[in-house]
């Protein structure tokens, strides 16, 4: 029962140790792919990437990464839905995922999630027992099961991608780079289940907030705003690529909350400024978020765009509407803060952003906060 | 592998259950009955029972070498166990299939049973 999850995670651990130790020696076989699974491979190829002897070979490794044999492709699959199997706590799900399928060890997991090893160690020794003893199937769901199942998939790697993502630029140095690896976690799955637009969405997704990159932050390493981003440090060749990827996925004819998610970025990343977005389009497709997944964190997202075009006040009644459900949450008082601004009212708006700072984690968006409420 | 199915509800739930008209209560039972006739005739299902509500329940506690009997349930809580399946099939997931086609609403827990067969 447990064999096939284990024996697949120790594949994982052992052939990535196995092969960093004989490759330098004995050269790189020549069916790497046999050698390595899923992104113990990737992160081989990081390391040969620094060996210019490799390069070569790093070529083909990174080939059969996109197009592995089909045997090879149903064992990373099964893995990747065991790991994210509903029976598993969410912070199980993404731990297992980092470990067994990404090759992170125990300390890197646990300084991405900024919590204690044993904390981590505790839920992925936990995660293995409940998969032995409830009895969690190691397959890939079929018929109706896929698709729910497949969502519980990409909430993880979306968890995954938003912990890396806006975390970046945190003080934290050793922390790795998970939105990377969440975006080639997604490209995997992605290949190997092309079937799938909402995969292809999130990929989408993924890339467009990754192509502005550049533009979030300043020399001084503070937070830049979408309005006052300069748009030519964004990646335009990779806003192509997502946008491509969307067509694809809307050629599919089966939308989603992704691909919804998706476009809205890709009319940002098309726009020349904020001023001259497309705000009717993207208050439309937030409308449409709303009946495919609504909460009030896209309620939020749907008010803020629809200022843009409905003046301050419209938006901020709106925004008040939510007041309940995102009391604790920063951002729904910064936006309040920024509603209240532009109406003049600044007193109310340095309160507003006061809450916003007590509620906020994040040290470069505590920075913006603070310089905000010292002007 | 087996696990049991318990299914729970609220309290509220049970008594708009007991307070169903005539019918209406053999209309659910029937469902509830070919849930267990069908999967029973598949083998998927191996046992099973409903039970009286928690105003019917005793409660023994055993200190000590004692048994002290007191009335009620062991434990007050808002959701109550109706009844239960012990159900043989491959995996989880197949448990967890079973329990989302149970006709009775509510709560299924699913728990493996454990297996000495080879102690």
């Amino acid at each position: 029962m447990l064999g096939d999850f284990e024996l697949a995670e120790e594949v994982v651990q052992d052939s990535l140790v196995a092969a960093l130790q004989k490759w330098p020696e004995q050269g790189i076989p020549d069916k790497p792919g046999a050698w390595l699974m899923t992104a113990a491979r990737r992160r081989a190829i990081d390391i040969l990437r620094r060996d210019k002897r490799y390069r070569e070979k790093l070529a083909l490794l990174e080939r059969s990464v996109l197009a592995p044999e089909p045997a090879e492709a149903d064992d990373r699959l099964r893995l990747i839905f065991t790991c994210c199997h509903p029976a598993l706590s969410p912070e199980a799900q993404v731990a297992l995922t980092l470990r067994a399928v990404v090759g992170f060890t125990t300390p890197e997991i646990a300084s991405a999630f900024l919590v204690a090893e044993a904390t981590v160690a505790q839920r992925i020794v936990r995660a293995k027992r409940k998969i032995v003893e409830a009895g969690i199937p190691y397959r890939v769901p079929e018929g109706d099961e896929l698709a729910g199942r497949l969502d519980g998939v990409l909430s993880v790697l979306y968890l995954m991608f938003n912990e890396g993502y806006l975390s970046r630029g945190a003080e934290v140095a050793m922390r790795r780079d998970l939105a990377d690896d969440a975006l080639w976690l997604t490209g995997l799955v992605g290949t190997l289940m092309p079937d799938q637009p909402e995969v292809l969405g999130l990929l989408a997704l993924m890339k467009l907030n990754l192509a502005r990159s550049a533009a979030r932050f300043d020399a001084a390493g503070e937070i830049v705003l979408l309005p006052d981003q300069d748009r030519g440090l964004w990646d335009h060749a990779s806003i192509a690529d997502a946008i491509a990827l969307l067509d694809r996925a809307g050629a599919m004819k089966s939308t989603g909350p992704y691909q919804v998610q998706a476009a809205i970025a890709a009319l940002h990343s098309e726009a020349r400024s904020w001023q001259e977005t497309d705000w009717h389009q993207i208050v439309l497709l937030y409308d449409a978020l709303v009946r495919m997944a609504d909460s009030p964190v896209v309620r939020l997202n749907r008010a803020v765009a629809l200022g843009q075009f409905a003046g301050p006040q419209m938006a901020l009644g709106e925004v008040n509407d939510l007041a309940i459900a995102l009391g604790g949450y920063h951002l729904f008082h910064s936006t309040r803060a920024e509603l209240l601004d532009q109406l003049g009212e600044r007193a109310l708006a340095r309160e507003a952003r006061q809450r916003a700072l007590e509620l906020c984690q994040n040290p470069a968006e505590r920075s913006l906060l603070e310089r905000k409420l010292r002007s | 592998m087996k696990y049991v199915l318990m299914f729970a509800g609220s309290v509220e739930d049970q008594e708009a259950w007991e307070k169903l008209p005539k019918d209406q209560l053999a209309a659910a039972y029937e469902h509830v009955n070919k849930w267990f006739d069908e999967h029973s005739k598949a083998g998927r299902i191996v046992g099973g029972a409903e039970l009286k509500g928690p105003s019917s329940s005793t409660t023994v506690r055993i200190k000590n070498g004692k048994a002290i009997v007191t009335d009620g349930p062991f434990i007050e809580a808002k959701e109550i166990i109706g009844g239960f399946a012990i159900v043989d099939v491959k995996d989880l997931d197949e448990a967890l299939a079973l329990a989302k086609t149970w006709p009775g609403g509510g709560i299924v827990e699913v728990r493996p049973v454990v297996d000495h067969s080879n102690d």
